[in-house]
């Protein structure tokens, strides 16, 4: 059997739209408004709840994976990370002593 | 005085739903006809329609008005009908033993005289749903707009949102998929 033959003699079947391709049910577009109509309003605050959600899901990961590299690293640990906090916070002050 | 599309979207717009309903009376007719192409039973078609519309409504806020309403709700229309596809895959593996007689019959006649062979007959629409049933989603898609709608890549490209190249590779695949399912129905009935 000519296949390739077959292949353009069923597309050319399928081009020939059968009979009432576009036939609408009656009242469809009734259905339809009352289908929009009868649908609750979207509630403004269901996007903010969800956005902080996942917000608060990707800041909770980012702190796993920190405090899961602060642990694991060897060469962080050899610092001493509470001092570091310590220096850091009381740069500006050590500065004002230092220009005294 | 009837008003016009441009009015009657920006009506809805403001809150007046039942501006939708001339829009749906309008166009529902085309939104059919393409949805009876990817789906046989009647309450799918329906459901895919429904769908279309609203979806339409959701998302009418996005129409800009640069082009005309018709080809956005085809474009929604046809990714519809696509997600539709890719959620029914079922047929797929069936076997082609199930033929009815007038396919067999049309098969037969094809066989011995390919060319005087009616194209119009309903024997041969029932075959090439069949084949049409057996595609990968993509591929079903690519042939109905390539090969059977006749429209150009460009314009599947916009409708279906693909690139071009992909259009076109995917429509090679699905013309070799096609030309595979063909020759496992030949060979299923003549062995």
């Amino acid at each position: 059997m000519n296949i390739a033959e077959l292949q353009k003699k069923l597309i050319a079947a399928a081009r020939i739209p059968p009979e009432g391709s576009d036939r609408v049910p009656y009242t469809f577009e009734k259905r339809v408004l009352a289908l929009i109509e009868s649908r609750p309003a979207p509630d403004p605050w269901v996007g903010w709840v969800r956005g902080l959600w996942r917000a608060a899901a990707s800041c909770a990961a980012v702190a796993l994976l920190l405090g899961a590299w602060t642990f694991l690293n060897p060469a962080a640990s050899t610092t001493d990370l509470s001092q570091n906090f310590e220096t850091t916070l009381l740069a500006s002050v050590d500065q004002s002593d230092q220009a005294q | 005085m009837e008003r016009t599309e441009a009015e009657l979207i920006a009506a809805v717009l403001r809150g007046d739903t039942a501006s939708f309903e001339p829009l749906i009376q309008k166009y529902s007719p085309r939104v059919f006809a393409t949805a009876r192409r990817y789906a046989r039973r009647e309450n799918e078609v329906e459901d895919i329609a429904q769908e279309v519309w609203l979806k339409a409504f959701d998302k009418l806020r996005s129409f800009r008005g640069e082009a005309p309403f018709e080809h956005w709700l085809m474009r929604l229309t046809v990714r519809t009908c696509y997600d539709f596809l890719r959620i029914h895959q079922r047929n797929r593996e069936m076997p082609f033993t199930d033929l009815s007689e007038p396919e067999n019959d049309w098969l037969e006649r094809f066989a011995a005289q390919p060319e005087t062979t009616s194209e119009d007959a309903d024997a041969a629409k029932l075959l090439i749903g069949r084949v049409l049933e057996r595609l990968s989603p993509e591929a079903r898609l690519v042939i109905i707009l390539l090969e059977i709608e006749d429209r150009p890549v460009k314009e599947i490209a916009k409708l279906t949102g693909w690139s071009v190249p992909l259009v076109k590779v995917r429509a090679f695949r699905a013309r070799a998929e096609m030309r595979k399912i063909l020759a496992k129905m030949a060979r299923e009935k003549y062995l």
